[in-house]
Order: structure tokens, then C-alpha cells, then sequence
């Protein structure tokens, strides 16, 4: 059993097939793609391989430490910013196939048209605790 | 209370409510009831005889739950079939319950979900926090896999080998929250071993106690992990040790090799080197040689490679290893040692960080960028 990341981008990934932003579909059109994102959570809950699913503010802040006694510094968000995480969802599943054939579906929500996105989602493994048998 | 004890008992009483006609699904629930029942009832009032306790309890759920949801007329025909009580199920009953759990038409996982709820009595809950998913995702996984085996014949034969893959997976995931799993699968392995005699089943059990052996000086305290070579042999548990090496020995003598036993034998020439410098590559190579033979595994083929590196010096073991695909995991991480052996360390700290970055697990990510950070900063071990 391994787990694995479905990252989802507002910003940073390959243009999608139907890449048409969201605030040009109907409300119609919205309200089956949010269904069909809860459809496969429940799904996923069902055949047990499901974690966790969140989604994220398309802006937030750059935070760092600014030495000792000194409250952080705050800054952005930066407009330029390459990479922007929508969201993401975790799977614990067999094999990294059905990792895959599981990204594939989720790539398959429908967008504008009622026709499926065909979003690029970022398939990442979780690294995982070592192997009790190593040698 | 030994803790263990009524978990322990789980699998026979399972048995005798399906021998009696319960489905295993319902069947599996009652004894789970059963079992949360002796947790509260048995420290201040511990039974005369616990497994009757369990039968007797777990069939009452049964019956309860099994009247509650059926029809009249089934409900009836149970309470007829009810039969007294029967003799003490057989060492063949548990072991059908093991061959069911690991049967071939569940996933991987769901074996290993089924086998740590029914054969082991682990709470849903408990198996969830091991494993790092929520409860719900977990219960969907067992309740699905007793739906899978529920059609399943009771009384077919069943195949070892894969109720030995299950527990060997269970093991492997080691230690991640409270329940420990690799004790778990242990125990589960030696009640495997005490219902049937096969080599191969001995040959796990041997295995797990020799890497067992060892676990308190796999880590370091700051959590880093510890090569073979450099750990402290002394923390070994050297009963631990000798109860495995006895095991396997008495199994190597059937003269039925199967690739748990050659793993097994592995890890006693390592268990058996009072230092790392000592360890018998050499038979340590032939026992590769006989594994790759058995199971033609790429892993084993890898491993072969550091042992002949070992053996018969760096440059050897490069040239084992330039006939495996690099895409091989720990390929580079092999190679970046077999390199930093033979004396190159600027393309070993090279590999080690390019190991660093395809490592599968985190403590092996950090210890392969040591590595590489060692080289590259010229500080030596």
C-alpha cells in the first residue's frame, strides 16, 4: 500500500483540453463539477482508499522568520508566482497504476460544455516510513 | 490480563460460529463485540474457560443481530440450527481462517485489513491509525473484503504461500502507531506455524525474528537511520537471535528451499558476525544466488550485487550491477556505495545525491543526503 498526492493547480500546470476558467461556465455547469468531485471522494471511501481531500484560498501569504524577538515578516502574495495549489487529494492504494488510472478519473471532472476538463493533476508519492527487510 | 490472550483466541472462535452456519461477515462482527466485551468484563472477572466465554458471548451477538435484521422465518430456522456446545475447534479451523483472509480474490490490502481485524482481533480503529488513514476508509476496506470471501467455501484447501505474502506484507510496514505491526505479524506468523508444518511458513517466522532481533539498533536516537554495518551488535537480541537461527535450521534440513528461507538465512550470516567486518560474504553471495534461482526477483539480483561487492571487492560488484536496469529502486544507492568503496567519491557523493532524490522512504532520503553531504564537505565518517 502506498499513498499518493492529486495535486491540483489554479496556475503552473499544462493547459488543460477544455481549459475554459471557471467563471465562464454556467452555474449548471459548476454545480456537476462539484458533484462529480464529491461523487469520487465518496467512491474512493467506499473501495477504502480514500485519506483526505482539501481545497485551498487562491491567495495567501509568504511568511518568514526575522530573527530572534522580532515578530515574522509577511509578504505578497506575489501575482508572479508560478505555481498556485488548488487543492489536493490523498489516496492510499495497491499500485502506482491505480494511482494513475485514479488521477485519470479525477482529470475527467466536467468542465464547461458539461465535457470533461482533462486537467493535468500532479500524481506525487508520499515517501514512506523504511522497510523492515532491507537487505 | 495477557493481552494477547483473547486476540489470541479470535480465529477458533470465528471458526466454530461459521462451522455453526453464521456468515463470515456477520459472523466476524459478532466475535469483534465479543472481544470488546471481554476487554471490559475479564480484568475483574476473568472466565473459567475463555475461549467457551467468547463462543458463548459472540453467538449470542450473532443470534441478536441476526434477529434484529431478518425475517421470522429465517430468524427460526437459526435458532434451530443453534447447537449445543460443540467440541473445541480444530488446528485446521484456524487455519482456514488464515487461508480466507489472504484469499486470492481480495486486494492486497483488504488481506491485510481482513487478516489484522479476523485472524488478529485488532480493532478497525486500531488498524486505521496503523496504517494512517481514517477510520471510515478502513472499515470500508475490511467490510468490503468480508463481502469478497463471504461466498467463499469454508472448506477448500488454501494456499500458503499466500497467506505468507500477507503477513510478510504486514510485517514489513513496521512500527507507525500504537499497535505494533510487525510484533503483530510475528505472533500471527508463530500461530500460523503451530497449525501447520511447512518449511516456508517456519522460514518467515525465522526471518522476522532475525530482523526483529535487531530493531533497537536500526535507528539512531535522533530517529536517522543506521546502516548494517555501523550498528552496535551488542543491542541485538541475541534470544531473539537464536530462537530464529534454531527455526530456520530445523526447516533448511527438509531440504525444501523456498525464498523465505533463503532471506532468512541471509539475515543469520549477518546475525551470526560478531562484527560487520567478519560477516561471510561469500555464503551470503550463494544464498543470493539460490534466492534469484527461486524467485527471480530484480530486488534479490540488487542485492546479490552488494553482497559480491562485499565479497569480491567494489569493482565486482559494479559489474554485477552495470546488468540490472537502473531503474531499479536503491540501484543508484547501491551504486553510489559500490563507487564510494572503490575509492571514487566525487562520483559517489554525485549518486548519493541523485539516490537522495528517487529515495521511496524519508529515512533513507535523509541518510542517502548525509552521504552525499559528507563527500561533498570531505568530512569522513
Amino acid at each position: 500500500m502506498a499513498k499518493y498526492l492529486l495535486l491540483k493547480h489554479y496556475r503552473g500546470a499544462p493547459a488543460a483540453v477544455n481549459d475554459v476558467p471557471m467563471d465562464r461556465w454556467t452555474p449548471e455547469e459548476i454545480s456537476a463539477h462539484m458533484q462529480y468531485m464529491q461523487d469520487f471522494a465518496d467512491r474512493l471511501e467506499k473501495t477504502g482508499e480514500f485519506v483526505d481531500g482539501q481545497a485551498l484560498a487562491p491567495e495567501g501569504s509568504w511568511v518568514r522568520y526575522d530573527g530572534e524577538g522580532r515578530p515574522p515578516v509577511t509578504d505578497g502574495p506575489f501575482a508572479e508566482t508560478k505555481d498556485l495549489i488548488a487543492g489536493w487529494m490523498i489516496i492510499d492504494v495497491d499500485s502506482h497504476d491505480r494511482a494513475v488510472e485514479l488521477a485519470g478519473e479525477l482529470s475527467a471532472a466536467p468542465g464547461a460544455g458539461g465535457k470533461p476538463i482533462h486537467e493535468w493533476l500532479e500524481v506525487r508519492p508520499f515517501l514512506t516510513a523504511p522497510p523492515t527487510v532491507t537487505e | 490480563m495477557n493481552e494477547f490472550l483473547p486476540r489470541s483466541l479470535t480465529p477458533s472462535v470465528l471458526a466454530v460460529l461459521v462451522r455453526r452456519g453464521a456468515d463470515f461477515a456477520a459472523a466476524e462482527d459478532a466475535v469483534q463485540d465479543a472481544l470488546v466485551e471481554a476487554v471490559r468484563v475479564w480484568p475483574d472477572d476473568p472466565p473459567r474457560d475463555p475461549k467457551g466465554w467468547l463462543v458463548t458471548v459472540a453467538w449470542r451477538r450473532f443470534l441478536d443481530a441476526a434477529r434484529a435484521e431478518s425475517a421470522r422465518r429465517r430468524r427460526e430456522d437459526l435458532v434451530d440450527e443453534e447447537p449445543g456446545p460443540g467440541p473445541a475447534p480444530s488446528v485446521d479451523d484456524t487455519l482456514q481462517l488464515y487461508f480466507l483472509c489472504a484469499h486470492p480474490s481480495l486486494t492486497p490490502s483488504w488481506a491485510v485489513a481482513l487478516t489484522l481485524r479476523a485472524v488478529g482481533g485488532l480493532t478497525t480503529r486500531q488498524i486505521a491509525q496503523a496504517y494512517l488513514v481514517p477510520e471510515a476508509t478502513m472499515a470500508q476496506r475490511i467490510s468490503r473484503a468480508k463481502r469478497t470471501v463471504s461466498g467463499v467455501r469454508f472448506d477448500r484447501p488454501g494456499d500458503v504461500a499466500t497467506v505468507l505474502r500477507v503477513l510478510y506484507l504486514v510485517f514489513n510496514e513496521g512500527y507507525s502507531g500504537d499497535v505494533d505491526l510487525a510484533a503483530e505479524a510475528i505472533r500471527l506468523t508463530r500461530q500460523l506455524a503451530a497449525a501447520i508444518d511447512h518449511p516456508e511458513v517456519a522460514g518467515l517466522l525465522a526471518l522476522m525474528l532475525l530482523h526483529h532481533a535487531r530493531r533497537a539498533s536500526r535507528t539512531a536516537p535522533d530517529g536517522s537511520l543506521v546502516p548494517l554495518a555501523e550498528q552496535d551488535r551488542g543491542r541485538w537480541d541475541s534470544a531473539m537471535i537464536a530462537e530464529g537461527v534454531g527455526i530456520l535450521q530445523a526447516a533448511l534440513v527438509r531440504d525444501r528451499l523456498g525464498e523465505f528461507q533463503a532471506q532468512a538465512a541471509v539475515a543469520a550470516l549477518h546475525a551470526d558476525a560478531p562484527t560487520a567486518g567478519e560477516t561471510d560474504w561469500v555464503q551470503i553471495v550463494e544464498w543470493y544466488d539460490e534466492l534469484v534461482a527461486l524467485t527471480d526477483s530484480p530486488v534479490a539480483r540488487l542485492n546479490r550485487a552488494v553482497a559480491v561487492g562485499e565479497a569480491d571487492g567494489p569493482r565486482a560488484g559494479l559489474a554485477e550491477l552495470a546488468a540490472l536496469s537502473d531503474a531499479l529502486p536503491r540501484h543508484t544507492a547501491v551504486a553510489a556505495y559500490l563507487h564510494e568503496r572503490d575509492g571514487d567519491l566525487s562520483t559517489a557523493a554525485r549518486l548519493y545525491a541523485e539516490a537522495a532524490h528517487r529515495a521511496p522512504t524519508l529515512a533513507e532520503r535523509d541518510h542517502l543526503t548525509r552521504r552525499a553531504a559528507r563527500l561533498n564537505t570531505g568530512h569522513r565518517p
